[in-house]
């Protein structure tokens, strides 16, 4: 990838990011029992520059996830929102202010060029769209048996107002051949390591040209936080994280499937195993294809685990969301899923974005009780009753249960 | 591909360096080869995060995984004993 004056963590200890803020243990009461007992123990909560406190699951690279407690609103505040490398090669925020432009080439470009960040925002329509950016593995930690991975809990994800330009219109500058399949794309971000394959990823090309799919500067009104792909991020709403491309600066129209390692040896799933409506043909194996759009999925964001909560009655409140149809219901169960009741959906933000609900309980007995939601979206799709195991830990979204005591 | 080195790494490293130096991990024989095998890409808090779920095989699978997938740069006798210590300190025994 095109490599501006990067950080490089070279050898222990070597640093990327600048001094916390703070950091403390993080309460047991913001991560899941279902984590593993090694991840529960190293986990703290750690304020990285321009952060709040978010729960660290990895220092280098930074791995950070939003506490379960963000997931009460429909947006994310832009320094509470999760942080997410796999490599820790990530250019400082001088660098990344400094005059940027994103190169688009490729086999099937008429004819490449170079955008600076400027004629972006000057020379193409300017679009918002509110979406859920949500990492692949988000909730893999639960995942029974445990797979090998970032041993994310509920917190891999947030969703905000994207503001920028449509990826579409960018692609036209540079003219799309008859015979293009995908649209592959880059960062500044990069290996520290000579044999560690540089993260890029690729959307087929109808998706590269859907409406929906932007390149965005600003985030909640501001310019995007350092560490969430300042100056500017590819947006594909209604997929995972993964191909949201931050520090983006290369795109490349091609005629033929993109080969590279986070394409073809990573980010699978078996075939056919979750509901799509745009099959990955250009990467399909005999046996897998690549991850692509989330499942229906909702959290409850203001009942921790193991709290005490009124018996008279009390509010739960969360968000739901799903891979583009948007939410039509969502339901919730004080009695670990024997019966289940309507919460009440408020404002819609849109069908890429969390949609945010409330339920009050009424009166409920004394004792132990178990909250669960489960969302149903306009696909007719809803929660799995049952995890559907896969070798690298994707797409969980078995309802919560969460353990309370009514007094 | 190789990036450039900032001359302001080593004033951003201080800082930084207490906090991935708080992580310990686990005493034992092979200790020191997972440190200087298995930090150069990323801290040594991914071992105990993932842990303690994998077995020997599991350990091993991985190991190959950072050497294979990855560029570790980690000869066969290095990587024996850095599985050896993994399995030992961080994981299970194998599912009969
Ligand atoms: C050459 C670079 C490199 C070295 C050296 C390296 N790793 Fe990794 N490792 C990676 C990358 C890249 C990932 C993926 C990171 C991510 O997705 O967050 C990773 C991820 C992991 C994970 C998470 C599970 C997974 O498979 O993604 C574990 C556990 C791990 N490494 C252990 C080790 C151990 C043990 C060693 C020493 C033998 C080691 N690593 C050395 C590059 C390296």
């Amino acid at each position: 990838m095109r490599r501006r004056s990067v950080l490089t963590g070279l050898g222990a200890g070597a640093a990327l990011i600048g001094a916390r803020i703070s950091a403390r243990a993080a309460s047991p009461m913001d991560l899941s029992p279902l984590l593993p007992e090694g991840t529960r123990a190293e986990a703290i909560m750690d304020a990285l520059p321009g952060k709040q406190p978010l729960i660290k699951l990895a220092f280098r690279p930074p791995n950070y996830e939003t506490p379960i407690d963000a997931f009460a609103e429909a947006i994310t505040p832009n320094d509470r929102f999760f942080v997410r490398y796999h490599l820790a090669g990530i250019p400082d925020i001088a660098d990344l202010e400094k005059a940027w432009s994103v190169k688009i080439g490729g086999d099937a470009a008429n004819k490449p060029l170079e955008v600076s960040l400027d004629e972006l925002q000057r020379q193409f329509p300017v679009v918002e769209v509110e979406a859920v950016n949500q990492c692949s593995g988000c909730r893999r930690g639960l995942f029974s048996p445990h797979v090998p991975g970032v041993q994310w809990g509920y917190g891999a994800m947030g969703s905000a107002v994207w503001r920028g330009v449509r990826l579409k219109d960018v692609l036209a500058r540079a003219g799309v051949r008859a015979g293009a399949v995908e649209v592959a794309f880059g960062g500044a971000d990069g290996p520290v390591m000579e044999g560690t394959p540089d993260f890029a990823k690729s959307l087929p090309l109808e998706k590269a040209m859907d409406e929906s799919t932007i390149i965005a500067f600003a985030m909640n009104g501001a310019k995007l936080p350092h560490l969430n792909g300042l100056p500017i991020r590819l947006i594909v709403p209604g997929w995972t994280g993964t191909y949201w491309m931050k520090h983006l600066n290369e795109i490349n129209i091609l005629s033929k499937p993109f080969d590279g390692f986070w394409m073809q040896k990573s980010y699978r799933i078996p075939k056919g195993m979750f509901p799509v409506d745009l099959p990955f043909t250009t990467q399909a194996e005999e046996k897998t294809v690549p991850i692509t759009e989330m499942v229906v999925n909702s959290v409850i964001g203001n009942v921790p685990d193991g709290s005490r909560q009124p018996a008279a009655g009390f509010t739960i409140q969360g968000v739901a969301w799903d891979r583009g149809h948007g939410i039509k219901q969502v339901e919730v169960s004080t009695d670990g899923g024997a019966n289940w009741k309507p919460a009440s959906l408020r404002e819609d933000h849109g069908k890429y974005a969390f949609r945010a609900w409330r339920f009050e309980t009424g009166k409920l007995q004394p004792g132990a009780a178990t909250v669960m939601a489960r969302a149903t979206s306009n696909a007719g799709e809803t929660q799995a009753a049952q995890l559907k195991p896969n070798p690298a830990g994707y797409q969980n979204n078995v309802p919560q249960k969460i353990a309370i005591t009514l007094a | 591909m190789k990036p450039l080195l900032l001359a302001s790494l080593l004033l951003l490293a201080a800082p930084a360096l207490a906090d991935e130096s708080s992580i310990e991990l686990k005493p034992g024989a092979g200790l020191e080869q997972v440190q200087a095998g298995c930090s150069g890409c990323h801290s040594l808090d991914y071992i105990q995060m993932n842990s303690v779920f994998l077995t020997h095989d599991g350990w091993k699978a991985e190991v190959n995984k950072m050497r294979q997938a990855y560029g570790a740069p980690i000869d066969q006798p290095m990587a024996d004993e850095i599985i050896q210590y993994l399995s030992a300190q961080y994981g299970v025994p194998p599912k009969s």
